[in-house]
């Protein structure tokens, strides 16, 4: 098991640049998420990571050794493909036993071997199978066996989920963190899917065209975003962003909005300009106390919330209130905010202005 | 009962199977008609209404593997009796088998050449197949493109040239010649054909061996190959065929040393007349080896033609 640290790594393909001076770290032992909607260079990070393709510059360091040049079979890591890739002309025992064999191990400790990871599985009894009838979730055990066997130094997996149905989904994913803490592996998962990269990671990194946006705990992407793209991608509904324009000065705990003073976390630093004041759909409540006012204009229930959508003068925005609340469609509330959890972003750039909250954590 | 869309009526799968029978026998009967004349005595085989029935002969056979000389009433007497088979046959006609005759050696040719010129279309294909289809190389459409602008037009179109150049290098009724020709005609088929086979592999299988410690060799070697094998099965039958019917490039350009056997067999006549059944055992024995090949690997040739039509 190895940390793997991620250096200015970058790559191009021709004109198009997919991946550009990203940096992060995976510590030992870690259940490490790479985020990011679909073509926003994650899965090239991880292949670089890999081995499978090579960066156009920087440093990857698995275990303290620098491997960002060396051809994939000199890494000794583990790759689980969305696909599987279960070599097709070969039973469930061969393909598991496939990267041992590779390294010279006898065929009977390779049997040994499988079949003891084959145990941990649960897909003993499918080992003379060919891999072609298998369901969808056997294959993903195989592949992960096919993983395990040879006890690499760090696991990635890209989408290994994707190919499941949902219900199955679940139950895997479970399956996977369990798996990744009874062994302690060291593992790099690639996902769109903001909620598995929520469920299991113990770190996220949320990419986008080809940027690493923010790196943390998942506690620290929810509550604290860097970016607005990172607010806007994790979350459902996403955050709010309230749009005004006016200047912050540092230290300032109150902002401006259409008229009214909403606390804010004391500031850090200053701005002005286009701004965007940014609230989690939870941490808004109705109150008829406040002067901020807005409209609902729909409401959809979900059991035992309910998202609210609320036309203000500085843009639409979503809630999520009890179901228990009785609202009309059409009626003009006032708006609360949860201060403690408000950002600011700079609409230019996209990016949090530093305050209380997020300090340290962007 | 079946609701399926797709399932055929019983009355359609009757039709079909009529369908293809007929065809079936539309296609073959020529072809029992020439195993059958291979069969017959010289009579027979130009007996007017047509034999369907009649005594089996292997004179067209003997005629076909020797050479024979018409002999007087000394010489037979001299020999005595004849001590083989064919040597009865032979002697019934007044006649005496003097030597073997040049077909068995145009036929190895053939093996030699057609077998020879597959090999190298198959793995030159290969190679160039895989790395069109897995690397970044440049110009490759355009490539691509050019290799398959060499089929546009007949080969028959450049058989001056090549006669010229093969006179000019020397290569002109050899092994090498002809192998070099069949390989260059075959070659733009085989890295076409080959090329879509290997795009349909997924790369995740070779990613998966070089993640589990093989080399880009042995990767191609113990995973791509085995999953390619179907369509370069399928591909290397076509180009057998082709190599193997081949007929005008072979009496341009051999006439002894390398002839095959399409330019040999319609020489083959008789003493007073035309042999008819040594000419078609020459074309059934002709025939023989591609029928194996192709019965051989007719599950290959089968998944191989429809390749792409179903997705996996």
């Amino acid at each position: 098991m190895a940390q793997i640290r991620v250096e200015n790594v970058r790559k191009e393909f021709g004109d198009f640049t997919a991946v550009q001076s990203s940096s992060f770290t995976v510590e030992d032992g870690e259940f490490f998420m790479l985020l990011g909607p679909s073509g926003c260079g994650k899965t090239t990070t991880l292949r670089m990571m890999a081995g499978l393709e090579l960066p156009t510059s920087g440093q990857i360091y698995i275990g303290g050794e620098e491997v960002g040049m060396k051809p994939a079979s000199q890494r000794d890591i583990a790759f689980v493909f969305q696909m599987f890739a279960l070599y097709p002309h070969m039973n469930v025992g061969k393909n598991m036993s496939y990267p041992l064999l590779s390294q010279g191990m006898s065929k009977s400790d390779a049997q040994k071997r499988v079949r003891e990871v084959a145990r941990i599985l649960g897909i003993e009894d499918i080992l003379n199978k060919s891999v072609s009838g298998l369901s969808g979730g056997d294959r993903q055990r195989v592949a992960l066996g096919r993983a395990i066997v040879r006890e690499p130094k760090a696991f990635l997996m890209d989408e290994p989920l994707g190919a499941l149905d949902a219900e199955f989904r679940e139950h895997m994913s479970e399956e996977l963190r369990a798996l990744h803490d009874r062994m302690g592996a060291t593992t790099v998962y690639v996902t769109h899917d903001q909620l598995e990269a929520m469920q299991m990671g113990d770190k996220i990194v949320v990419m986008n065209h080809g940027v690493v946006e923010q790196f943390g705990t998942p506690q620290d992407i929810y509550d604290k975003p860097a970016t607005m793209f990172v607010a806007g991608f994790i979350g459902s509904p996403p955050m709010n962003f309230l749009h005004f324009e006016g200047e912050v000065l540092e230290n300032s705990t109150t902002v401006e909005l259409s008229g009214q003073t909403i606390a804010i976390p004391p500031q850090r630093e200053s701005a002005q300009g286009k701004l965007a004041f940014g609230v989690r759909p939870e941490h808004v409540k109705l109150s008829d106390e406040s002067e901020f006012r807005g409209k609902i204009l729909s409401t959809e229930y979900l059991g035992t919330s309910q998202i609210l959508t609320i036309q203000t003068q500085n843009g639409d925005l979503k809630v999520r209130t009890s179901s228990a609340q009785l609202v009309n469609v059409g009626e003009t509330v006032g708006l609360t905010f949860n201060e403690k959890t408000i950002t600011l972003f700079d609409e230019s750039s996209g990016i949090a202005i530093r305050s209380d909250l997020n300090i340290g954590s962007i | 009962m079946s609701f399926s869309v797709n399932e055929p009526s019983n009355r359609q799968k009757w039709g079909a199977g009529i369908l293809v029978i007929s065809y079936a026998i539309i296609t073959l009967l020529p072809l029992l008609w020439i195993i059958a004349t291979g069969f017959k005595s010289p009579a027979d085989s130009i007996s007017y209404p047509p034999k369907v029935l009649f005594e089996p002969s292997l004179e067209g056979y003997v005629n076909l593997f020797t050479t024979q000389t018409r002999a007087s009433e000394e010489t037979f007497e001299a020999l005595g009796d004849p001590t083989t088979w064919y040597d009865e046959i032979v002697r019934k006609k007044g006649m005496v088998i003097v030597g073997p005759s040049r077909f068995s050696e145009r036929f190895l040719n053939s093996v030699i050449i057609g077998f020879g010129s597959t090999f190298f279309a198959i793995v030159l294909g290969t190679a160039a197949a895989y790395a069109f289809s897995r690397f970044r190389v440049p110009l490759k459409d355009d490539l691509l493109f050019f290799i398959l602008s060499t089929r546009m037009m007949p080969p028959i179109a450049v058989a001056i040239p090549i006669f010229l150049m093969f006179r000019q290098l020397g290569l002109s009724d050899t092994h090498a010649g002809m192998i070099l020709l069949y390989t260059g005609v075959n070659l733009s088929l085989a890295v076409w054909l080959i090329n879509g086979f290997i795009d349909e592999i997924p790369i995740e299988y070779e990613e998966a061996a070089l993640i589990d410690g093989y080399t880009r060799f042995q990767a191609f070697y113990k995973v791509v190959l085995p999953q390619a094998a179907t369509g370069i099965a399928s591909t290397a039958i076509f180009c057998l065929i082709f190599a193997w019917n081949e007929y005008a490039f072979a009496v341009l350009l051999t006439s002894g040393n390398a002839q095959t056997a399409p330019p040999f067999i319609p020489t083959i006549i008789g003493v007073g007349g035309f042999d008819w059944p040594a000419m078609a055992a020459g074309a059934t024995i002709f025939l023989l080896p591609v029928m194996v090949f192709t019965i051989l690997l007719r599950k290959h040739l089968l998944s191989g033609i429809t390749f792409g039509a179903v997705r996996k």
